[in-house]
């Protein structure tokens, strides 16, 4: 049986992820020294096309495309991998009550996730961040807010099988008490889900982070991709770029990130993929 | 001598590049004439089961594949025959029967239909007619109220019953081979004894050749005309089944059928009985009656109803019964994993029933329990090492301390010391169970409760884990109530015998009494469907 490192990174269209998405956080990183100036400063006349002083050209003020598709990058990261981290912490903790304990704790919990994926989640997410003002903050907020309840039912789903396994009763009968049971003999055996479900989850939280800005409900003071495609939509026709470079940089992110979450998978779980 | 119907010629079968051993069928030849039973019997990962997918064709192609040799079927051989006349073949000329009929069967079909669809494919009946023939199918496999069943779903009928229609489905076509892998081991005993006299019964009706598959000697000595004994792939031994069963050839074999358990009891029981360690006093345990929150009450099942039962300080004690009989329910009410609806539950003289988790702690180190499943029972992710410790640990023992404990404890169950720094996966069901039993041992419990600790094991392991938890106890003056289905396994370990039905414990007395002179008639008729019970060596 080959390992686990093998199984994931002999995987072609992981490898082709894990690439994109290392360029991007390396960019991510190394932002201000790729492009040494405010994203909003003006640094040309408006509607350059991409050349050599100015490789994406500039935009309809003439503020450098490459500045902003570098530090937008930043933002989109940033907002999308900690609201990623609160919806799974949340969701985790409530999955994770509601499966171990059962009964009335599962009912009331259960019902409570159902309330909240009832609601368009990006309406909600609208209404979330007019309500708490645009700003980076409520943004992480919003998404961490209409995210969580898919991971709840994953995690929920998993606690449920694995308490019913008998080394649980076996700590039990040890003495161990719920919460410590919960947490070093149950969570650690629903890993492999959680990590399939949270590393697609960022994928989701760019999409709704960039929609967001492109509606113009984004943080305001910080670039981001979603708000360059918005800020260049009236002009599609007379400079393309405006709108096609941060089109794409949010396309094959997402799409590197479905790839890389579809390889754990498969290398999590070598006989779905294999048969 | 007549053609056999089916001949295997030194059959080869590979397996993916990633697993353990190149070949899963390596060389195997035999061959099954008509009227004929021929039992194939191996451990897990013998290869047997994926023999009888290749004679089918239905070996999980590209990464399982026939590599060499031939399957002469009637005359055609069927490796490389096309899947169009596979399709032909299966079904019509060879049919299969099942481990797990809830499984082989549609669950949202009624279960005539299931067996009116062959009819449909294969012949050109009317509906009367293939009506007609199904509900005679029903008839001649011993199900009550054929013309009942036809409309039943799986759901709605038992183990055994789903068992017969599988049988039916089966002769349906008159098919002249059936293979059949391992059909009974999902049932319980006595079903089980039903299911294979009727099989035998039938074979002789209708002069069918029978491929069946198990891992158990006694059914064999109940069944089979011939054996062949399989083992990694290889064809270890052939035979017919009473020259192979009293003077098997191979060392192979010969260990193989030295581990089933003799029915003599082993154990007898002089003096009087010491005091009792554990003592139930009407003992009961309702399930069901509980309302969710959006209504709906569910039906109430009395899994315990009043049982009194004692076990002597020293002395095993097998509580015995079919799958219902409340023996599990029993279980984990002793060891706190239920809390019970009535009765007392003595332990050292304590009533340990109706206390909550917190006030049961004190308590807990005296009964520890080993487990049925070996793969469920140890958690993945934890070395072996912080498994056995896990008890100790929680009872203020210092962790250096308790790991050295456990290389110690991993010693007396026979397993290497430095197993400790490794993961469960690492090892094979035995010495799985017996790290369960080095976990049990780790808080030194005045009482073992084992349940079903075998049933998931190979044959061979299975005694030598029952060798080890008799030895353990008399070294350490264990008490054990020991729950089982299995009578063979009783009379291996167990001074007393309780067998409860539906709850209620029938039958009572020492080991020796009961196999000698059953009172009860339920007794008597499990004594009875014990496979193999006539040959018992």
């Amino acid at each position: 049986m080959r390992t686990f490192w093998q199984r994931f990174l002999g995987n072609p269209r992981v490898v082709a992820g894990l690439a994109w998405l290392g360029l991007v956080l390396l960019v991510a990183l190394f932002a201000p020294l790729l492009a040494p100036v405010d994203p909003f400063e003006i640094a040309a006349d408006p509607f350059l096309k991409p050349s050599a002083e100015h490789p994406f050209g500039t935009d309809s003020l003439g503020r450098s495309m490459w500045a902003g598709l570098v530090h937008g990058s930043r933002t989109t990261l940033i907002i999308a991998v900690v609201a990623t981290l609160a919806s799974v912490a949340f969701g985790t903790a409530v999955g994770a009550v509601a499966g171990y304990f059962g009964g009335l704790v599962d009912d009331v919990l259960m019902r409570l996730t159902e309330f909240f994926q009832t609601i368009p989640s990006f309406i909600f997410a609208i209404v979330l961040v007019a309500i708490l003002a645009p700003s980076a903050t409520s943004l992480v907020v919003a998404i961490a807010v209409v995210s969580w309840p898919p991971i709840t039912r994953v995690v929920r789903g998993e606690v449920l099988s694995v308490r019913s396994r008998e080394f649980v009763q076996a700590a039990v009968l040890a003495g161990q008490d719920d919460l410590a049971i919960l947490f070093r003999q149950v969570l650690p055996n629903t890993l492999s889900p959680l990590i399939v479900t949270g590393s697609l989850l960022v994928a989701t939280a760019i999409l709704i982070e960039s929609a967001l800005s492109f509606l113009g409900l984004g943080a305001p003071n910080l670039m981001s991709w979603g708000f360059m495609v918005g800020a260049g939509r009236s002009f599609l026709r007379d400079a393309w770029w405006l709108v096609t470079i941060p089109g794409i940089a949010i396309l094959l992110t997402v799409l590197s990130i479905n790839l890389v979450g579809e390889g754990l998978n498969d290398a999590l779980n070598p006989r779905l993929a294999d048969l | 001598m007549s053609e056999p119907v089916l001949s295997i010629e030194e059959l080869r079968v590979a397996l993916p590049s990633w697993s353990d051993r190149e070949l899963a069928v390596d060389g195997v030849s035999l061959s099954i004439r008509r009227n004929e039973i021929l039992c194939v019997v191996g451990e897990s990962g013998s290869g047997k089961s994926v023999m009888a997918k290749a004679v089918l064709g239905l070996l999980p192609a590209p990464h399982v594949r026939v590599t060499g040799g031939r399957i002469v079927f009637e005359g055609q051989d069927l490796v490389g025959a096309s899947e169009d006349q596979m399709r032909a073949v299966r079904g019509e000329r060879i049919s299969m029967i099942f481990q797990e009929p809830m499984v082989a069967l549609n669950p949202l079909m009624k279960v005539g239909r299931q067996i009116d669809e062959v009819f449909q494919i294969h012949t050109d009946f009317t509906a009367q007619q293939r009506h007609d023939r199904v509900v005679d199918l029903f008839a001649d496999v011993h199900l009550p109220e054929p013309d009942r069943i036809v409309g039943s779903y799986p759901h709605e009928l038992s183990g055994g019953q789903r068992q017969r229609v599988m049988i039916a489905m089966a002769l349906a076509l008159e098919p002249s081979l059936i293979i059949a892998d391992e059909p009974t081991t999902a049932l319980d005993v006595t079903t089980q004894a039903q299911i294979l006299t009727l099989m035998k019964e039938l074979q002789g009706k209708h002069g069918t050749a029978v491929l069946f598959i198990t891992h158990d000697f006694g059914v064999v000595a109940e069944i089979a005309d011939r054996v062949v004994v399989m083992r990694q792939g290889r064809l270890v031994e052939a035979g017919d089944t009473q020259a192979l069963l009293r003077a098997p050839q191979q060392d192979y074999t010969r260990a193989l059928v030295a581990a089933v358990p003799s029915l003599h009891p082993r154990h007898a029981v002089n003096e009087e009985p010491p005091a009792p360690v554990l003592q139930l006093k009407g003992l009961v345990k309702t399930y069901g009656g509980r309302a969710s929150l959006f209504g709906g009450h569910s039906r109430t099942v009395r899994a315990v109803r009043e049982v009194s039962l004692e076990v002597p300080r020293g002395h095993s004690l097998a509580l015995v019964g079919e799958s219902g009989s409340g023996k599990s329910t029993l279980a984990r009410c002793v060891v706190g994993l239920e809390s019970p609806d009535g009765g007392q539950i003595l332990l050292d003289g304590e009533d340990i029933a109706g206390l909550t988790r917190k006030q049961l702690k004190p308590y807990r180190h005296l009964v520890q329990m080993v487990f049925q499943d070996p793969f469920a029972s140890l958690n993945p992710r934890q070395r072996v090492g912080d498994i056995i410790a896990l008890g100790p640990r929680l009872r203020g023992v210092r962790r250096d301390e308790a790991w050295e404990k456990a290389r110690e404890l991993l010693g007396l169950v026979g397993l290497q010391p430095d197993a400790a720094s490794r993961y469960p996966h690492e090892f094979s069901g035995g010495q799985r169970q017996r790290i369960g039993i080095a976990r049990a041992l780790a808080v030194e419990p005045k009482l073992i409760l084992a349940d079903e600790p075998v049933s998931a094991l190979d044959v061979s392991v299975q005694k030598q884990v029952l060798d080890l938890l008799d030895e353990l106890r008399q070294r350490l003056h264990l008490s054990m109530l020991f729950i089982t289905h299995d009578l063979r396994v009783a009379a291996h370990v167990c001074e007393d015998i309780v067998v409860m039905r539906e709850g209620e414990i029938v039958e009572r007395g020492s080991t020796r009494e009961i196999f000698a002179n059953p009172r009860h008639e339920y007794t008597r008729q499990l004594l009875d469907s014990v496979p193999g019970k006539q040959w018992d060596h």
